[in-house]
């Protein structure tokens, strides 16, 4: 480990491509189309995410995937997918459109919250790993669920860090813990992250990646938050690589207690 | 059910009048993350007046956040305006002498192809309450045309059975409208003079129904207008709360209709919906439910409806008739139900909300049926 300098650490491989950024970008809420490829360039993310349902065919200057770079990896996710057969046919549909063999599947049945049915979900995964597809499940941090989905040939786990949208940072911080110590397969932290500094956090831990969308589409300048951002991941990241100290309660007691094993 | 809410909250309101309320339970709903049904009472009670704009910055706020700086744009499609209903607020009732007219299914493709021309992809089809003229059947032929043309398909007709929303959904349809005009059954009983609409409890479950049968997308509202406003908000917020509990799978929305001009001589009597009055509602409604999403057409103004839009608004009609036909120069024309008030193109409305700094959403739903996207090789970059 200590040999590790941070300029080789560290690509990160899923579905047999290599990623040097761990930050993947959301393009929902935006206030236009072409503030998006401003805001990947700015926080140097190679996965975009994009709602199947958001994505316009028939009309070319609406269609986000015409502003987005080419060498960029697509993330299509199965958002207003309500079931594991909704999820798949999704699915489906976003790859005979060309949107590549990755998808995000996002299953859910609660629009209050936006909270990912895990049922479901491991179903959909199932299936569309058989598929050939690069499948990445939006989920509860759940260890079970995770299990299920490792087994069931996913290529990352995506806990959320708190409900889609609400900015609150990483309220499920023991349960992703818990999830980085015992699954081997990368995990993003997905939803909730609203400040570059819980995108840290979450680097620090060692989550493999963080994927933020609301947080950057509706600050001010979305453009300077994407890269403010990305600056975090990587801090983060580098932190996470350099192995932090140990955290100490109180300053080294002057009397220590176990002396006398060394006294005579 | 919602009507026993409905039922229970109807004796309960007694005991909580307007004026009770103070301005330390308006702030103290503008505090809260969740607020409760008091807070909501609150909120459009006299003493919430002085602070609209304190409401208006948190709306603001939570809507961004939910819903981000998009508006989903959609427009309606009058397929006929038969009715054996007498409403005494609309063009339609049985009784008034205009011209009837029911799009043939040739003309609905034709009225398709208008549409779509636009780039609208979010449809909503209406008919007046004719089982006769404009049966289920008929509305499934219609949906059977129209679906290649557009990713969402939503109604908005006469209320249905459990069983034949579903098979609409099966067919096509993923989403659904419909007002309940008056809560309150007396007002309900004094406009609605006679027809089958005059059954208020089966038209207030129509949402259920809807749901159960599959539909993704439930919208909602009062006819403002009718009934006194604040017990009327009040019961299609307390309405859309009951649909997010008890169906959270669903998406569910508000539209604020209020009273247009119309043929006939029904005159609103209750207190008058002004624009300070449709801006507290809708606060209210922002406040008390921040996913909830809030529909605003063309019966207000191109003004009002660019002053409203970053209250709270996430869903606009644009380009709108409500007439039978007239969007393609093939069809002939009926009768409008009202006047609009905004009868801006869609590619202006567009062009205003880019401005506004929103982006026009024209797709927002996988229609999952038999629908295969264009390559993206094939779109131009």
């Amino acid at each position: 480990m200590a040999e590790i300098t941070l300029q080789q650490a560290d690509a990160m491989e899923i579905g047999g491509i290599a990623l040097d950024s761990r930050l993947l970008i959301g393009t929902g809420k935006f206030s236009s189309h072409e503030v998006v490829p401003q805001v990947i360039k700015a926080s140097g993310s190679q996965v975009v995410t994009m709602a199947l349902r958001r994505v316009d065919w028939k009309n070319p200057q609406e269609n986000i995937l015409n502003y987005l770079p080419e060498d960029i990896v697509l993330l299509p996710n199965t958002s207003g997918a309500r079931s594991a057969e909704e999820a798949v046919r999704i699915a489906r549909l976003a790859r005979e459109a060309g949107c590549g063999n990755w998808v995000k599947i996002e299953v859910v049945q609660d629009q209050r919250y936006l909270l990912p049915d895990n049922f479901e979900t491991v179903k959909a995964t199932e299936v569309l790993v058989k598929e050939g597809f690069v499948v990445l499940p939006y989920m509860s941090p759940d260890l079970g669920t995770a299990r299920r989905l490792a087994d069931a040939g996913a290529a990352a786990v995506m806990p959320l860090g708190a409900p889609i949208g609400s900015n609150r940072g990483l309220k499920t911080r023991e349960l992703v813990r818990i999830l980085i110590e015992e699954i081997s397969l990368p995990v993003i932290v997905d939803a909730g992250i609203g400040r570059p500094s819980e995108a840290a956090e979450a680097m620090e831990m060692g989550a493999a990646a963080v994927l933020v969308n609301t947080a950057i589409a509706t600050a001010s300048d979305p453009v300077q938050m994407a890269q403010a951002f990305g600056m975090a991941v990587a801090a983060g990241r580098m932190a996470y690589l350099s192995g932090p100290g140990a955290r100490r309660e109180q300053a080294e007691a002057s009397s220590q207690l176990t002396g006398f094993l060394r006294e005579g | 059910m919602f009507y026993d809410v409905y039922k229970a909250w109807r004796e309960n309101l007694s005991q909580y009048p307007a004026e009770a309320f103070e301005a330390g339970d308006v702030l103290r709903a503008l505090n809260r993350d969740r607020l409760d049904r008091l807070d909501l009472l609150a909120l459009l009670s006299p003493a919430a007046q002085p602070y609209l704009e304190e409401m208006a910055q948190k709306a603001h706020r939570l809507t961004i956040q939910n819903f981000g700086r998009t508006i989903s744009l959609f427009t309606p499609l009058y397929l006929a305006n038969f009715c054996s209903n007498r409403c005494a607020y609309c063009s339609f009732n049985a009784q008034n002498q205009i011209t009837r007219r029911q799009l043939s299914l040739e003309e609905v493709e034709q009225e398709a192809r208008a549409i779509a021309g636009t780039g609208l992809q979010h449809i909503l089809l209406l008919t007046g309450e004719s089982r006769q003229k404009s049966g289920p059947e008929y509305i499934e032929a219609c949906v059977e045309r129209l679906r290649p043309h557009f990713a969402s398909i939503g109604i908005e007709v006469y209320p249905l059975e459990e069983e034949e929303y579903r098979r609409l959904y099966e067919a096509g349809v993923d989403a659904f409208t419909m007002f309940q005009e008056a809560y309150d059954e007396d007002i309900y009983a004094e406009v609605h003079l006679a027809g089958p609409k005059r059954n208020h409890r089966y038209r207030m479950e129509g949402p259920e129904r809807a749901c159960r049968g599959g539909i993704a997308s439930v919208n909602i509202g009062a006819l403002l207008g009718l009934g006194e406003w604040r017990t009327e908000s009040f019961f299609t917020a307390l309405h859309a709360e009951y649909l997010q509990k008890h169906y959270p799978d669903v998406e569910v929305s508000i539209s604020m209709p209020r009273l247009r001009p119309h043929v006939g001589t029904f005159q609103p009597v209750a207190s008058p919906v002004t624009d300070p009055v449709l801006v507290q509602i809708m606060l209210a409604y922002r406040l008390f439910l921040p996913r909830v999403g809030l529909t605003l057409s063309t019966r207000e103004s191109p003004e009002l409806r660019e002053d409203l839009l970053p209250l709270g608004v996430t869903r606009m009609s644009a380009g709108s008739l409500t007439s039978v036909g007239g969007y393609s120069e093939g069809t002939e024309t009926g009768s409008p139900q009202f006047e609009i008030a905004d009868d801006r193109p869609v590619d202006e409305i567009v062009k205003m909300l880019r401005t506004k700094g929103y982006q026009p959403t024209f797709c927002d739903w996988v229609n999952m049926r038999e629908r295969t996207p264009a390559l993206r090789q094939s779109t131009a970059k």
